[in-house]
């Protein structure tokens, strides 16, 4: 028989998580977590529940809230896709966010799912990954030495490996608001459009400025690598140059040659690398035809 | 301190209105509570992993995978299952369109489809097909095809407005 916590505050969750006595797992959503359990046959000594933390619910607008010294837009680690989706604050100012929740599971998944466990659980298919690389996130860790603020950029150490100490939890996802004007892409590639684990997901952020040149490229890029990543070649193709078809090409063939996916059930290298390619040039020649 | 918030192993909630109080091991999953202990056999089990949604339930109101929801987390939590929205003798209007449009061959996914579209439209009256689509995309049917399911949430929303439901057969002949 497993123990099970219901921790009334973060810290008392730090502490049981951080007691190697114990032994225990923080549980979510469980839509990961459950799905092995059943899989492996296999249980737990001790459970932590996240689900009733105050500290971990939540989205809300923070002034100066970013080390960059802008307001954030700050997500509950606790918070379900769902909630995420129909938020207000995300859908105005993190549309490519609301739209990646829209595409995690389906209902009932969205319903449970939450973004922490989908960071946590380090797949390296998580589509809100690819999202947040984008949009330059920071995460707020708390673990039994205090609590950090690290890039996520930073978080993936390697294959489901990730700098998550022993008993530290994600509290709090913070995301630089973009400043007016920025162009927010995403887009999945799956075998359907609702519950299907990507073969390729891409996020894009940028702007354009009056002068029509590209500035502040960054893309995230889910399923063609060990972990989600930004894809630096194809940003530093698109920077300080006009939207347009050459930027575009020189951007997709970047994109190709930075990327290293693998066969696996769901896809073939070769169909990733090429589907890849072709998104991002899509986006990059999507911003030449908006106007402004 | 960890004596003060473990959780005795007694969950506190409701089944279909009805008060329950369930001791067992805190990872179980609702659906093995629902089917094999309190004999709710309406919630079906199919892949156990959270993909075809025949054991949708109502956790709340809101449509979940039982089989990924630990009793933990049901302490003073409704849960609704099929069996709560209506017997033989009393269909909801939803109900009956399925059963009337032809939405029911093995009737495997019917109690998932039903409690998802059922929620549904307690929430949004008139959804159109792109967004039932969406709302029922984690409910596999391997019968159907979908067409006289939609048709089923199509009837239900006609008939709903009064405006005299659309003919309530399949519209299609039968091979
Ligand atoms: C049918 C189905 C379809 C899916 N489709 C998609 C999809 O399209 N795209 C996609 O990206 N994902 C998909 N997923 C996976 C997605 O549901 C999960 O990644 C989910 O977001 C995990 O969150 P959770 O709350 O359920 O985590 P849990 O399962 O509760 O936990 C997952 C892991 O993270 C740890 N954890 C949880 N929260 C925290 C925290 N705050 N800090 C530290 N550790 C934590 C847990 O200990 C566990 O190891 C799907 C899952 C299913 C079952
Ligand atoms: S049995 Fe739960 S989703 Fe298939
Ligand atoms: S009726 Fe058989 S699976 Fe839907």
């Amino acid at each position: 028989m497993s123990r099970a916590f219901r921790p009334r505050s973060l810290q008392e969750a730090v502490a049981l998580l951080g007691d190697p006595e114990l032994g225990a797992v923080p549980v979510a959503g469980c839509t990961d977590l459950m799905v092995l359990d059943h899989a492996m046959r296999r249980s737990h000594r001790a459970v932590v529940d996240l689900l009733g933390l105050a500290e971990l619910r939540g989205i809300r607008w923070a002034e100066g809230g970013g080390s960059a010294g802008g307001p954030v837009v700050e997500i509950g680690a606790a918070s379900t896709f769902s909630a995420i989706r129909a938020d207000p604050l995300v859908r105005m100012h993190l549309p490519i966010l609301a739209e990646a929740a829209a595409t995690i599971g389906a209902w009932q998944i969205q319903n449970r799912a939450t973004i922490g466990g989908n960071l946590a659980n380090a797949s390296p298919a998580a589509d809100s990954a690819p999202v947040l690389l984008a949009l330059d996130a920071e995460l707020v860790l708390v673990g039994p030495a205090g609590e950090r603020v690290v890039p996520y950029r930073s978080f993936h150490l390697g294959y489901r490996k990730t700098l998550l100490a022993p008993g530290e939890l994600i509290a709090r996802i913070r995301v630089p608001v973009p400043v007016p004007g920025t162009r927010q892409r995403f887009h999945k590639v799956g075998t359907r459009q609702a519950q299907a684990i990507s073969k390729v997901v891409l996020a894009m952020c940028c702007r354009r400025e009056p002068d029509g040149l590209l500035r502040g490229v960054r893309f995230g890029v889910g399923s063609v690598a060990p972990v989600p990543r930004r894809l630096r070649g194809a940003e530093q193709a698109c920077e300080g140059r006009p939207a347009g078809a050459a930027t575009a090409e020189r951007a997709a063939a970047a994109a190709a040659a930075e990327v290293h996916p693998i066969d696996d059930v769901r896809s073939t290298a070769a169909y990733r690398r090429e589907v890849l390619a072709r998104l991002v040039r899509r986006m990059v020649l999507e911003l030449a035809a908006d106007a402004g | 301190m960890q004596e003060a918030i473990a959780v005795s192993d007694t969950v506190r909630f409701t089944v279909n209105g009805e008060p329950r109080c369930w001791q067992g091991e805190p990872m179980a999953r609702l659906l093995d509570v629902l089917r094999y202990e309190l004999g709710l056999t309406g919630t079906k089990e199919g892949c156990g992993e959270g993909e075809c949604g025949a054991c949708t339930v109502l956790l709340d109101g809101e449509p979940v995978c039982a089989c990924l929801v630990p009793m933990l987390q049901c302490e003073g939590r409704a849960v609704q299952t099929i069996e709560g929205l209506g017997g033989a003798d009393r269909l909801e209007p939803v109900q009956r369109a399925f059963v009337e449009a032809g939405g029911v061959q093995c009737g495997a996914c019917t109690p998932g489809l039903v409690l998802t579209a059922w929620a549904l439209l307690q929430r949004e009256p008139r959804p159109d097909r792109a967004r039932m689509r969406e709302a029922l995309a984690g409910n596999l049917c391997r019968c159907t095809g979908y067409e006289r399911i939609l048709r089923a949430l199509e009837h239900t929303i006609a008939a709903r407005q009064g405006g005299g439901a659309p003919a309530a057969g399949t519209g299609e002949a039968t091979p």
